[in-house]
């Protein structure tokens, strides 16, 4: 039993899942929950028809252009802390704290920024995503064997040079579990800025559904997120091991 | 000393100038008071005591939040390292866990808890319990097999087994978790307060932000910002000292 687990583990988890899901329906009614077979059905239905796939393009776009803000960013932030021992030091604990506040309390700033809609959206996004992108950079940056560095002046290397030919390959592996992390806490900022303050997006469908208590779309929404993000996040992870393991 | 200094003018310059550009109204005071401006705000509410209620709410959810997933988080990573198919089986879900976002679940909370404190806590537990597993488990991971068989040569009871051989190696992955935990926890109750609920900082914000009432709003989330970093910086602080404690000792 362990082998055939440990063989097909992502498979067994979903069963174990929706066994799980079936039974808390039983357990705490059609008030609260839909079961498993009805959500996906009427999923199925949403993806047929035109204005979910509005919303869903709505999403989408919004998260993109997030994710590619906190990525450029990110890295932008972590290596020009990262060339500078003393930039690290002084910079990495605000980046820590960075992680650790909590960004939705950020929101109305944002709003008042950005106004309602589009741009709200993928700077709520952004902000999510910049700081895993950022610190996976910069701790990558502290962990490049000095060696390699000292090489590089003795090759003498510009400056941007050295970034190019020495620094970014030798930090690619975890700067890509970075962007891994970031890829997920932008969607789920992207997701959290449609909630309040927009009038378009999966978010928005979301909280309307909640105000309406709709639990057949609060249950489909939140099953076409989960689906997206776990599947993507599991192929990256594939590539994350590839990147860190390259022989196997 | 000179890490500190340079720490300090991080902090300061960028607040001088956000101050110059909103003294000179080129940020609009619509957008964003002076930061004197939300400061003394802060310690007015502080003061005056609004919104005692509410901070005392929060923080002991986050309490709960926090002492609910320490503890079962630590249980649970005990329980899978001798568990080896379960966490062969829930290894998939760990790793995919903060990819997926909690908050979708939180209207489906407040459907089978109601709107009290439990829905709430809920998230924040939710969030900070999976890495309080992952890093009690990588923590057990850590022991060397070899220092476990001498336990049991020794024959060691369970209690004096964990309190000298495996805790002194779980010890900092463990700390790790706790620390990951109470960020975790922070997020989760203050993000679904802001979400929908009655009470509690996250709400007030909310609340003040629908009546564009600037007065409250902003000296609020400072607060947050502040309670979010001064916890953040002691755990690092107490961690740092722990460390030096065991590299000395």
């Amino acid at each position: 039993m362990r082998r055939l687990v440990e063989n097909y583990p992502s498979l067994f988890l979903v069963v174990t899942l929706l066994i799980a899901w079936q039974i808390t329906f039983w357990l705490v009614g059609r008030n609260a929950l839909l079961p498993p077979g009805e959500t996906i059905l009427y999923l199925g239905k949403l993806l047929q028809t035109e204005r979910f796939w509005g919303h869903i393009a709505e999403t989408g776009m919004a998260f993109v252009i997030a994710l590619m803000i906190a990525i450029v960013a990110g890295l932008a932030i972590g290596l020009m802390l990262g060339i500078s021992r003393t930039a690290a030091e002084v910079f990495e604990p605000f980046l820590l704290a960075g992680n650790s506040i909590p960004k939705i309390a950020l929101y109305p700033i944002v709003l008042l920024i950005f106004g309602i809609g589009m741009p709200a959206k993928i700077a709520f996004g952004a902000i999510h995503g910049v700081v895993p992108v950022a610190i996976f950079t910069l701790t990558a940056c502290g962990s490049v064997p000095p060696i390699l560095i000292r090489t590089a002046a003795a090759m003498r290397l510009t400056r941007w040079d050295m970034i190019r030919s020495v620094l970014l390959p030798a930090v690619l592996p975890d700067i890509f579990s970075g962007i891994r992390l970031g890829f997920s806490l932008t969607l789920i900022g992207t997701i959290l800025g449609e909630m309040f303050g927009s009038q378009r997006g999966l978010g928005y469908l979301l909280m309307t559904a909640i105000g309406l208590q709709n639990i057949q779309v609060i249950m489909a929404v939140t099953l076409l997120l989960v689906i997206v993000a776990a599947s993507v996040n599991g192929l990256l992870l594939r590539q994350d091991r590839r990147l860190r393991n390259p022989g196997s | 000393m000179r890490i500190f200094f340079y720490r300090g003018l991080a902090v300061l310059l960028p607040l001088v100038a956000l101050e110059a550009l909103c003294r000179e109204r080129i940020i609009p005071p619509l957008t964003l008071p002076a930061p004197s401006v939300i400061a003394i705000g802060l310690w007015g509410i502080l003061a005056h005591g609004t919104f005692t209620a509410a901070i005392l709410k929060t923080l002991s959810n986050v309490a709960l939040a926090i002492v609910l997933a320490v503890a079962v988080g630590t249980a649970a990573g005990a329980a899978l390292h001798r568990a080896r198919a379960l966490r062969a089986l829930l290894e998939p879900l760990f790793s995919t866990y903060y990819a997926i976002p909690i908050y979708a679940f939180y209207p489906l909370f407040i459907v089978v808890f109601g709107l009290g404190d439990a829905p709430q806590v809920t998230i924040g537990f939710m969030l900070a319990v999976v890495s309080m597993i992952v890093s009690a488990l990588a923590g057990l991971d850590s022991v060397p097999a070899v220092l476990a068989k001498t336990a049991r040569v020794l024959q060691l009871g369970p209690v004096e087994s964990v309190r000298s051989v495996t805790l002194p190696y779980a010890a900092p992955y463990l700390f790790t978790g706790v620390k990951l935990a109470v960020a975790y926890a922070f997020i989760g109750v203050i993000g679904a307060e802001f979400i929908m609920s009655n009470t509690g900082l996250g709400y007030e914000i909310r609340f003040a932000y629908d009546n564009l009432d600037n007065n409250v709003m902003y000296p609020l989330i400072l607060l947050i910002l502040l309670i979010a970093v001064a916890v953040n910086f002691s755990l690092d602080h107490w961690e740092r000292s722990l460390r030096a404690r065991r590299e000395r000792g």
